[in-house]
């Protein structure tokens, strides 16, 4: 695992980037905390605090050199992760930070994600880098997130050569600053041919947008007479969205952090049977730990698709 | 006398019980209480199971427990509940339990339509939500009779999702769009066609400057070799005497319907000046337009008015078009959706409409939810009410 480092106005972001194991009650269902929300009685959220928890060190070993960690079964690992990075602002908030160094801190928890999918053998991780509604956000923050992503595939694009990562984007890409759009032509077209995991970052993107503009396309389609009304399908839509780029386009697993329990418009369509984690640690506090849990989690669960399991 | 004590009794229970309840949700709408909750009523068959029931067992003590949660939300407030009853894909299962569904489900839209049943105790108005066509005659008749019979109540709104998924409901939603779209471009071209005649006569094949571009105005017959709009590629209504598959520089001159000689001179200079501000790139042949991604990233494109520029055309439908054909376009977006049994998915249910709706799973099965669950979840909601509020005037 090569050590990643982000350039940064404050090198103090290092000593203050920790994260904590969120505390998982020994022996219990590894099922997220809000599974059983009520039944625990505990109401309202609950937030790992940040910087209170030691991290556990070693309380995940890997079963021999590249192997997965106890517990994790190979034959059962989703094959496509998606991950709402939610809570980067919140975290450099509770510091008296700027909101820039919850972003520059949720970097590091992003390579160390990439780096356990590949390990792992997760074929697809999707991210949620930026929405079509944070274009409201302040003007400073909004130039400064498109600076971090223009600098960070930049400096990363060595690495995923490398390491067989093949950068995708998707999103309204229109929207993104010239240079930006260009950054991701380039990676996309330098990483096309890496195969050991595709990482799909959304950015600027809209679930419902992306299922629209697949239904623009069908409809004129039919307009053109190349489709009848009767062949419009579910698989048609499918191949029509943003997502099509993936061999496999609908995750199995969304992580979502901070506490928040929606999914905020990203990919409503193929998040239809993907199960879902919700997290109280905030994003740069995300880490391996936390990524067992989802997992750990995600393996117990018993997906039906709406048919019935004996 | 010892029956009649402990019936008394069990009155006087029942009585203090409504009494504190009533006093809780006096107390939780001093706070906001959500419009719309929708229920994901997930693990009948686990409690049949658990409880040593028969397995259709489950399902009617599931249905106690609908009852149940109707009454409490409507008594709080709620004026839009939604239920997922039955899924597409739900009838891969075994024939008998989803014939056992089916005959639960008309015996029980019998009971709702009883007089003093919940339906009139709260001026519930009935709606059966998804494809009715895959329900057999009997059960989309009871349907249909129960969506006439409350179509006059107005107090309360109770969505049952049956043979729905979301999938299946925007498929549903797009196909209505088009053909909507395709009726009235037919009923515009017909009244055009009435007005101009002559000009209408093969006005795509008319190709000298200055050409009509809207796509909308292109009738199916009347278009020749118009290129289907993918990702990658560029749609044209209409062409001139050339083929389409004549290039000089093949995608730019399909650009440019009404493309002749000294336009063309014109067009090369402003795909030079795109080229250089990287908005487009050229091929590896350094001719044909490799990809014109962000332009095509917005839809469609067209020639302008004076045959020369391109501009974007209007698509055939947007956002607007497709909610309006949502099976669900009746009632608000849900402000909750709770689904029991401690799943935490969607199951394709209301993907479009939840995209912002928190989603809250206690561990209780379907026929274990009760009032407390209901408490706890609104809440949580009223806790974090300002916040969600700001998110979705956001969206």
């Amino acid at each position: 695992m090569h050590s990643l480092r982000v350039p940064s106005p404050s090198e103090h972001l290092d000593t203050l980037a920790r994260r904590p194991s969120v505390n998982a009650p020994a022996g219990a269902r590894a099922r997220g905390p809000y599974s059983s929300f009520v039944s625990s009685a505990r109401l309202g959220r609950s937030f790992a605090a940040a910087t209170d928890v030691a991290p556990r060190e070693g309380e995940w070993e890997l079963v021999g050199a590249g192997g997965l960690p106890a517990g994790l079964r190979r034959d059962a690992m989703p094959r496509h992760v998606a991950v709402i990075m939610d809570g980067n602002a919140r975290w450099a908030r509770r510091r008296g930070l700027p909101a820039a160094a919850g972003h520059e801190a949720g970097v590091r928890s992003l390579r160390e994600l990439i780096d356990l999918c590949r390990e792992w053998g997760i074929g697809v991780l999707t991210v949620f880098a930026f929405s079509s509604e944070n274009w409201v956000r302040p003007k400073a923050e909004v130039q400064f997130l498109m600076g971090l992503f223009e600098r960070v595939i930049k400096m990363e694009l060595e690495n995923f050569m490398r390491d067989g990562v093949k950068i995708c984007l998707i999103g309204d890409s229109l929207k993104l600053p010239k240079s930006l759009q260009k950054v991701f032509v380039d990676a996309e077209e330098m990483t096309k041919n890496n195969s050991r995991l595709q990482l799909i970052v959304a950015v600027s993107y809209s679930g419902k947008h992306d299922i629209v503009q697949a239904c623009k396309t069908i409809a004129h389609k039919v307009k053109d007479g190349h489709l009848e009304l009767e062949d419009i399908s579910e698989g048609l839509i499918e191949q029509e969205l943003e997502t099509s780029c993936s061999e496999y386009p609908c995750p199995d697993l969304l992580i979502r952090t901070s506490g928040e329990l929606r999914l905020s418009n990203f990919m409503l369509w193929q998040l239809a049977y993907a199960e879902l984690f919700f997290v109280p640690a905030l994003w740069p506090d995300f880490g391996k730990a936390e990524f067992m849990e989802a997992l750990l989690s995600y393996q117990q669960r018993q997906r039906r698709y709406g048919t019935r399991v004996s | 006398m010892g029956n009649e004590s402990s019936w008394s009794g069990s009155q006087c229970l029942s009585t203090l019980n409504n009494f504190f309840r009533k006093y809780l949700f006096r107390v939780l709408s001093c706070g906001a209480i959500p419009t719309h909750i929708a229920f994901i009523m997930d693990g009948n068959r686990r409690f049949a199971k658990k409880q040593n029931m028969v397995e259709g067992e489950g399902h009617r003590a599931g249905y106690k427990s609908l009852i149940s949660m109707l009454n409490y939300c409507y008594e709080l407030g709620v004026k839009y509940i939604t239920v997922y009853a039955f899924s597409i894909e739900n009838f891969k299962r075994k024939p008998e339990e989803v014939q056992y569904l089916m005959d639960l489900m008309v015996e029980k839209i019998d009971e709702l339509l009883r007089e003093g049943s919940i339906v009139n105790q709260y001026g519930m108005r009935l709606y059966f939500i998804g494809n009715l066509k895959l329900l057999s005659e009997e059960v989309r008749t009871a349907a249909e009779k129960a969506m006439k019979a409350t179509a006059h109540n107005n107090r309360t709104v109770l969505l049952i999702c049956v043979a729905y998924t979301s999938y299946d409901e925007i498929v549903h939603a797009v196909q209505e769009s088009c053909e909507e779209k395709m009726n009235n471009i037919q009923a515009e071209n017909t009244s055009k066609a009435g007005r101009n005649s002559t000009e209408q006569n093969g006005s795509c094949e008319k190709m000298n400057g200055v050409h009509p571009h809207e796509i909308q105005d292109c009738h199916k017959r009347e278009v020749h070799g118009t290129v289907i709009l993918g990702k990658n590629e560029i749609c044209c209504n209409g062409f001139s005497k050339l083929e389409a598959s004549e290039k000089k520089n093949g995608v730019i001159k399909r650009a440019v319907p009404g493309f002749n000689g000294e336009k063309w001179n014109e067009v090369q200079q402003s795909m030079q000046s795109q080229l250089s501000k990287g908005t487009i790139e050229s091929g590896e042949d350094g001719e044909t337009i490799q990809e014109i991604k962000p332009l095509l990233s917005k839809g469609t494109i067209e020639s302008g008015e004076d045959g020369e520029t391109i501009q974007e055309i209007k698509p055939l439908i947007n956002l607007v078009d497709i909610e309006k054909h949502m099976y669900m376009a009746v009632a608000p977006d849900p402000d909750i959706v709770i689904r029991s049994s401690g799943e935490t998915r969607l199951s394709n249910f209301l993907l479009w409409q939840t995209g912002y709706s928190p989603l809250y799973s206690p561990a209780a099965l379907w026929p274990e939810i009760g009032l407390w669950h209901l408490v706890g979840v609104v809440l949580h909601y009223q806790r974090n009410y300002s916040y969600l509020q700001k998110k979705r005037k956001q969206s």
